[in-house]
């Protein structure tokens, strides 16, 4: 009767064992944690294995939408100092049926990122051996930036360049009205009574202030 | 020694001591001027600080023995680059004319050397303004986080990373493949690349918009190109500093190997880094110093740039092996943690049992134990000084080994930005000389005519430069750009450099140069100019030239590529080159060198046949009383049209 009862109570630990160590379904897990937190790093004791089968049911009861997984489900085994283990997830229905490899790479994959988060590593840090980690979409710009830059660039440049194609041809423009100012100056000497008729040709003329429309102070 | 060829009419073809104080004082020559001296200094020393200070020169002292190449590079310094300045600066200060001027102004025979500096400027430019282009590419994608050359991209169905970059490095991938392009093999032309196109036409923008009107917009751009290198390398040394095995690099760098001092090759290497460094031969600096004064103190200009130009290659060598030391420490970290983890993993130990200084004890006690073991693992062997001394140079250096370094640095995209724009300034005021020694030669040679401005000219040049540069942005345009870079810019400016000395000491006279010296700064240059001037110089370049040809001649050429279906990739290919590119050699090399003394052939036969009429018009010269005569004809002529 004992030794019944005590088969009873030693069997499944030992059956789960055998599970967990033989089974082709397994993964090996691996953490860094001290490579991944350096000084934060806490220590890998019972808790933190509580912790981390029960985000593994978590995992599973999301991918399967099946709300039975419990930690219990969750086998570990090969728990060495390296922190690295195995672990094999048993069905709900039946304690020595395994889940296969395909469904909980699938559940972990989709739940990396929580399962990453509820140890503060990473994917380099925190590995399954056997599932690659998934790659993070590339950013997609609607315009690339270098395309941006360069437009500002070309604009400087292009403004650069009429202003001072602008400032040529504006030079240009008032050396030849300075020529012809020069070359007509040459022939007359203007005078302030202005009887050479050259300086009729001059647009601004000569100013005169005995003409000028300044009375401000003569007004009464 | 005091050899003079015959010269015949050369008291006709120059200004007088007489008539260049009358020019001098009257101001009536239309030649431009500098604003002021910091405009002439900033713009040599731009010309003469180049790329080649930041990533040739470092590459060579590491090299060569380190601290112990500073030895023949500063006895060549001495010996070769500052004498030839010096007579450069003189001859363009005392002619005041561009290269084809002042050669064809000493002796018409010799208009061939002028030519063959403007064939060189020519080939020279183009392809210096497409390593522009590709540092403007890197600036224009510096602003953004994360760097795209930090991660490699991930392939099309998003199972995995692009296998040419995971079998490389992002940083090789983004130069060879998202940059250049490149095809397998210079035959292969690759189509031409719209994004290096968009970037090729920016820099001929940029080179437009400064030198539009010569050095009236140069001498302005000079004040920030020339002068924010030194800011940059200054911030680049003390962020280089603070990082971690920066001391290792420049230890690296300075350690002496006196042995190497025996080589020869190391003394050859001297010399053509200090002649190309100074950009000798290309007729720009001719030009520049001929808008000086005429009472300029060239021979106090000629020691001041040396100077400069010394330093500021030592500085930059500093600074870019801190950077490389600290890169090389860090890949030496990764390496020995890839390893310890590798050994952690295999043997389930917990982290931190081996460490970086206990692994080689840890290693060494588990392949006793576990001897099989450790062999399968095929463990890497970290060894800092083979990453020290991956010798990088030119392009590699900058566009791999550099922005591998920036990628591990905190705040990556300004010390991305600040590196491009030093990159960019030091290319563009180099650029600014090439373009000088382009534009001011075609404008002798009458090619373009008189009524065209100055705008229009450099317009045209800068198109036509910027459409035949169109090769170097196809997909083999990087083997293009090193064909190039061997060939048109190496032989034919020892030969114009050697043809100068001999142009200017034997053919224009020492005697009457020296009498020039003592009419511009005032006493006789002393014994040092005379003896490098007629005996020391010359032989120098006559020996470097010997060594070059012989070695170019002699040896197979290879280029080297990037193939992604070679079996050693990513290591680049030697490939050997197709037949037909010897003609294109010959092209370049040849064409310049051989065109000073086929101009003067030429002109012997064109002598000889078409004799010249004894009253020929009278020739243009730029005296004053020319000027001072044609300016009343212009007037009487305009009078008689009012009348």
């Amino acid at each position: 009767m004992l030794a019944g009862v005590l088969l009873l109570i030693f069997l499944p630990p030992l059956v789960a064992k055998d599970l967990c160590k033989d089974s082709q379904d397994g993964f090996k897990v691996r953490l860094s944690i001290k490579t991944g937190l350096g000084d934060d790093a806490y220590e890998w004791n019972e808790s933190e294995m509580f912790l981390f089968r029960s985000t593994l049911a978590y995992a599973m009861r999301k991918h399967s939408n099946q709300d039975t997984y419990t930690i219990d489900n969750i086998l570990v085994c090969n728990d060495t100092q390296r922190v690295s283990f195995v672990f094999v997830v048993t069905s709900t229905d039946d304690p020595d049926q395994l889940i296969p490899k395909e469904q909980v790479e699938l559940a972990v994959r989709q739940n990396k990122h929580r399962i990453n988060n509820a140890f503060l590593l990473s994917d380099m840090t925190l590995e399954f051996m056997g599932i690659p980690p998934t790659l993070s979409a590339p950013i997609i710009y609607d315009t690339e930036p270098w395309l941006i830059v360069f437009g500002v660039v070309i604009g400087a440049v292009a403004v650069g360049i009429v202003a001072l194609l602008m400032s040529t041809v504006s030079k240009k423009r008032r050396a030849k009205e300075k020529a012809a100012g020069l070359s007509e100056e040459d022939e007359g000497i203007v005078k302030e009574n202005g009887t050479a008729l050259s300086s009729l040709g001059r647009k601004e003329g000569v100013y005169n202030q005995a003409f000028s429309n300044d009375d401000r102070f003569t007004k009464l | 020694m005091k050899l003079k060829l015959p010269n015949p009419g050369l008291e006709d073809r120059i200004l007088s001591h007489d008539e260049l104080e009358r020019l001098e004082v009257e101001e009536a020559g239309d030649r431009p001027k500098w604003d002021n001296k910091a405009q002439y200094m900033l713009t040599c020393v731009g010309f003469c600080v180049g790329l080649g200070n930041v990533w040739r020169f470092p590459y060579l002292c590491q090299s060569h023995g380190g601290g112990a190449f500073m030895i023949p590079f500063l006895i060549l310094l001495v010996f070769e680059g500052i004498p030839l300045l010096h007579l450069e600066f003189a001859i363009g200060q005392r002619l005041r004319k561009g290269s084809v001027g002042v050669w064809r102004t000493i002796n018409p025979y010799m208009l061939g050397v002028g030519i063959a500096s403007l064939c060189v400027s020519f080939l020279v430019s183009l392809y210096y303004n497409t390593i522009i282009a590709w540092v403007m590419w890197y600036f224009f994608n510096s602003f953004q986080e994360p760097l795209p050359w930090s991660q490699c991209p991930i392939n099309a169905n998003r199972t995995g990373l692009v296998s040419e970059c995971e079998r490389s490095s992002p940083v090789d991938y983004f130069w060879y493949r998202e940059t250049l392009n490149t095809s397998a093999a210079i035959e292969d032309t690759g189509g031409l690349q719209w994004w290096m196109i968009l970037c090729l036409i920016s820099a001929w923008g940029v080179l437009y918009v400064c030198c539009i009107r010569g050095i009236e917009t140069t001498g302005k751009a000079v004040y920030v190109t020339s002068t924010l290198p030194y800011v940059v390398l200054t911030i680049f040394l003390i962020r280089g500093l603070t990082l971690k095995g920066s001391i290792d690099g420049i230890k690296f760098l300075f350690t002496p190997d006196l042995n190497e001092l025996a080589n020869p090759t190391t003394w050859l290497d001297a010399g053509a880094q200090v002649f190309y460094s100074f950009s000798l031969a290309f007729g720009g600096l001719i030009s520049f110093s001929s808008y000086n004064s005429v009472h300029n103190n060239c021979e106090q200009d000629a020691v001041i740039i040396s100077i400069i130009n010394a330093f500021t290659s030592i500085y930059a060598a500093t600074v870019i092996y801190s950077i490389i030391g600290f890169r090389a420490t860090e890949r030496f970290d990764d390496c020995l943690s890839g390893n310890i983890l590798t050994l952690l993993n295999t043997f389930d130990l917990p982290e931190g049992n081996i460490t970086e200084s206990n692994y080689q004890e840890a290693l060494h006690s588990l392949n006793t134990t576990n001897p099989d073991i450790i062999s399968s693992l095929a463990l890497k062997t970290c060894d800092l000084n083979s990453f020290l001394s991956e010798g990088v140079e030119g392009t590699g250096l900058a566009f791999i080994v550099f922005t591998e370094a920036i990628t591990k640095m905190p705040l990556s995209p300004l010390w991305s930005v600040l590196f491009f724009i030093m990159l960019f300034c030091l290319g563009l005021s180099s650029m600014f000389g090439n373009i000088e020694g382009v534009l001011v030669p075609l404008q002798d040679l009458k090619v373009f005519p008189k009524s065209w401005p100055k705008e229009v000219i450099s317009g045209v040049t800068c198109l036509v430069c910027c459409l035949v540069g169109l090769i170097f942005v196809q997909g083999s345009g990087n083997y293009w750009l090193a064909l190039f870079d061997s060939f048109a810019g190496s032989i034919p400016l020892l030969t114009i450099a050697f043809s100068e000395m001999i142009g200017v000491v034997y053919v224009y006279g020492i005697d009457r140069f020296n009498e020039d010296l003592i009419f511009m700064i005032g006493h006789k240059p002393n014994i040092f100019w005379q003896a490098t001037w007629r005996v020391i110089s010359p032989l120098i370049m006559l020996a470097i030239f010997i060594f070059y040809f012989s070695t170019t001649v002699t040896k197979e050429i290879f280029y080297i590529a990037w193939d992604p279906e070679s079996e050693n990739f990513p290591t680049l290919e030697k490939k050997p080159y197709p037949s037909w590119i010897y003609v294109i050699i010959f092209l370049l090399a040849g064409i310049p060198s051989l065109s000073i003394p086929c101009t003067a052939v030429f002109r012997a036969i064109r002598e000889y046949c078409c004799k010249k009429h004894p009253s020929a018009p009278v020739r243009e010269i730029d005296s004053v009383t020319y000027k001072v005569h044609i300016q009343d004809e212009e007037l009487k002529t305009q009078d008689s049209v009012y009348r």
